[in-house]
């Protein structure tokens, strides 16, 4: 097969969604190291207040949270899924005009809430837990981002129709059938926020409602919190599936697990919400427990990836001259910044997949829920295994899409070492802490409570702070220049697919079909919420906010 | 060769089936742990209107109750923003204490350090959880959700008393 390239204004398209991206990284990602320093009695919060870039911890912490884990992943995500659709199937998208709609949406949905929380009218975190009550507008503009997401998704289904229908008996290529998954998981999740936004939040901030059900709302909530760490994961999935065995130097060892991975993964992520509400009053603990089997179960397509993932590196080690049991893992490009960042996300990524089996587990839940733990694990997770790889994807996907070289290599290859160090001192800084029994969401540098004995592991986190406050400005920094000011490359990028190792052909059709995994995806949340769920209406409490602002 | 085999390499189905069995495993200890050894998740009393605790008889007056002199306790524990009330309760050490805790406003924490005691204060619903104290001691209580600005200000304590030394909370 010859090269594909993509046209000007796709190109452009896609550039859109990361510099969106980059731009929310680079401004949520400045209140993370200030809130590690503050842990560690470095308190910048005065002067952050002074210069008007945060009133208070909170506010921060609600940029922190919404530009990083709702912004910068949802634009670097839709970007990069169009770009495997396109670059995947060959084609381009059936109406690019529905995408363009789809994207400009969530542009104006980011625009009004990032608006409402810089006006502090909306400092309630990027959980927004009623009934703490922010600004319509905070509310208005979440919902634009998922519609506007669902329309880019939409946008991917009519083109993966478009195509199957020219393509009749052929398996849908790996990068583009697993992007189109991830919208599908997408769209199963957000229908739980969908439903909490435009039933309870949004008619009660405008004064709709008198009040509503706090325990209803977190339940819809979960429903959508949970798979949303799915699509978070599954792109960095698709990278280290679909692209990196080549980038190493080697192929996809298994299409047909990559793919059945997948599957269980979407039947999997949504009903399963009840593990971020075990110490919630409103479920009784049969169901907890279910959700907590449910979970787990979870083990199995993370053991599949972890194996295939691993063996295809294994062959590429391998194939570079890597001898013995381990030799091949000495071999690998350690000084390719894109193959650095994706070993490195994976290898942190081991240590949050443990932990999160104690997360889930039920009981020891109990030790956890609502400490600092929390956010030492979800930084392995989404801030490191999914951050990190979308950084290596940058390295390369920018330069493709801008036609210009990436600026300063060993930069980028010290920004990704730079990056794993930080989040490894501070992830297990803040895990020992929360197992001390620290709370998150707190500025604990001013917590009355705080014992003396943890500011050792306090102090370890403000040092990770540090680590990590200059790698994401390299970051940023690389990025820029690479284009605005990079070099104009003398050849394109070469766009590294990996092959599969056996014919793709091989992949059996059942994996390639919809149908079945869909209805049993949502057969499974039925099963899993509707007895709950009709508890819980038929006894609602409705709550109001307090009359009084709280932030 | 059957069909099988080559769809799943023979190192990764065994691969599988080890996690398959360490799956088993951990689903089957924390039952144990949850239904048998009674390390138990927080469960619902029951509803109650959040704008009314001071007109029902049980929360107008928050605090212990002695049900068996020794043995069994109640504390019934309100978290409102920005404290928790009563903030200092007093239990004998070996007695089983169950708590009723519900907010009067917005979502709060309720975690007792040192034990695992965890739950989460949700407005209109009272949830219940139980701990036997073994050891006397001074055990801290935090609210661990976000609750506005005075969120890292709120926090209480539990005094475990030696039995012999126990005259009642307050
Ligand atoms: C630049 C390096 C970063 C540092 C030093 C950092 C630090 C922190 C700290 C200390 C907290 C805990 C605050 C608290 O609970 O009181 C936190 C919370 C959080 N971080 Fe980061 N972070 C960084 C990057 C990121 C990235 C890249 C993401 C997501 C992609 C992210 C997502 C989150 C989320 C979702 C929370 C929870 C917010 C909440 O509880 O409402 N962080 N971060
Ligand atoms: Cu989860
Ligand atoms: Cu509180």
């Amino acid at each position: 097969m010859g090269e594909y390239t993509l046209t000007r204004s796709e190109k452009r398209f896609i550039g859109w969604h990361l510099f969106v991206a980059i731009a929310a990284l680079s401004i949520g990602s400045f209140y993370g190291p200030m809130q590690a320093f503050n842990y560690a009695g470095w308190n910048f919060y005065p002067t952050l207040r002074k210069w008007h870039i945060a009133q208070n911890y909170y506010q921060g912490l609600t940029l922190h949270g919404v530009l990083n884990a709702v912004v910068w992943t949802t634009f670097f995500i839709t970007g990069f899924l169009t770009f495997n659709v396109i670059y995947g199937l060959r084609r381009p998208l059936k109406y690019p005009k529905l995408n363009a709609l789809g994207f400009w949406m969530m542009v104006v949905g980011v625009l009004l809430a990032s608006y409402a929380i810089l006006a502090n009218q909306a400092s309630v975190l990027y959980t927004f837990y009623p009934p703490m009550k922010a600004s319509w507008i905070f509310y208005l503009g979440l919902v634009l981002l998922v519609v506007g997401s669902w329309i880019e998704g939409y946008g991917f289904y009519f083109t993966l129709y478009e195509w199957k229908k020219q393509n009749p008996g052929v398996r849908t290529p790996f990068i583009a059938f697993a992007s189109v998954a991830t919208m599908v998981l997408w769209q199963l999740a957000t229908l739980g926020v969908a439903i909490e936004a435009l039933f309870m939040l949004l008619p009660w901030s405008l004064g709709w409602l008198e009040g509503i059900d706090v325990q209803v709302a977190r339940t819809f909530f979960w429903w959508f919190g949970h798979p949303l760490v799915y699509f978070w994961l599954l792109p960095a999935y698709i990278s280290w599936y679909g692209y990196l065995p080549r980038q190493a130097g080697g192929k996809l060892f298994s299409d047909t697990m990559a793919r059945l991975a997948f599957w269980l993964f979407i039947l999997l992520s949504v009903p399963v919400g009840f593990h971020h509400q075990f110490v919630d009053p409103g479920v009784a603990p049969a169901w907890k427990y279910i959700h907590a089997l449910l979970t787990l179960s979870v083990v199995i397509p993370s053991m599949m990836t972890l194996f295939t993932v691993v063996a295809s590196l294994e062959y590429a080690g391998i194939k570079r001259g890597g001898k013995g049991l381990l030799g091949w893992l000495a071999k690998l490009p350690w000084d390719d910044p894109v193959v650095a960042a994706q070993l490195l996300a994976g290898l942190l990524f081991i240590f949050g997949g443990i932990g999160g089996v104690v997360n889930a587990s039920y009981n020891t839940n109990l030790i956890l829920h609502n400490t600092a733990w929390v956010p030492g694990h979800f930084h392995l997770t989404v801030s490191t295994a999914v951050t990190l790889t979308f950084m290596g994807i940058s390295y390369w996907l920018v330069p493709y899409l801008t036609g210009r070289e990436l600026c300063c290599r060993k930069v980028a290859l010290a920004q990704v070492y730079l990056w794993a160090t930080g989040m490894a001192i501070f992830s297990q800084a803040m895990h020992s802490l929360g197992l001390l029994g620290a709370p998150r969401r707190t500025p604990l540098g001013e917590a009355p409570y705080v014992p003396p004995e943890w500011s050792g592991l306090l102090l370890r986190v403000g040092i990770g702070g540090i680590f990590l406050l200059t790698s994401v400005y390299m970051y940023v920094w690389i990025m820029a220049h690479t284009a605005f000011f990079g070099r104009k490359a003398e050849k394109p990028v070469e766009v590294q697919v990996a092959e599969p190792m056996r014919d793709v052909q091989l992949t059996p059709a059942w994996l390639d079909s919809w149908k079945p995994w869909i209805a049993g995806a949502v057969g499974l949340i039925l099963i899993a919420y509707t007895p709950v769920l009709i508890d819980l209406l038929s006894h609602m409490v409705p709550v109001d906010a307090p009359k009084m602002k709280l932030w | 060769m059957t069909a099988h085999s080559t769809l799943i390499d023979r190192h990764e189905r065994r691969w599988i089936l080890i996690s398959a069995a360490l799956l088993a495993s951990f689903a089957v200890l924390i039952g144990i742990a949850g239904f048998a050894l009674g390390v138990q998740v927080p469960t619902l009393d029951r509803r109650v209107d959040p704008k009314k605790l001071n007109e029902d008889p049980m929360w107008s007056k928050p605090g212990v109750r002695e049900l068996v002199p020794g043995r069994k306790y109640e504390v019934y524990l309100i978290a409102q923003t920005w404290q928790f009330v009563p903030r200092e309760i007093v239990v004998p050490a070996g007695a089983k204490v169950t708590f009723y805790v519900t907010s009067r406003d917005i979502q709060h924490g309720f975690k007792v350090l040192d034990t695992d005691l965890n739950v989460q204060v949700i407005p209109g619903y009272v949830g219940k959880l139980s701990y036997t104290f073994k050891e006397p001691g001074e055990y801290k209580f935090i609210c661990t959700e976000y609750c506005g600005l005075g969120h890292a200000a709120m926090s209480g304590v539990i005094k475990v008393v030696p039995p012999e030394e126990y005259t009642g909370s307050q």
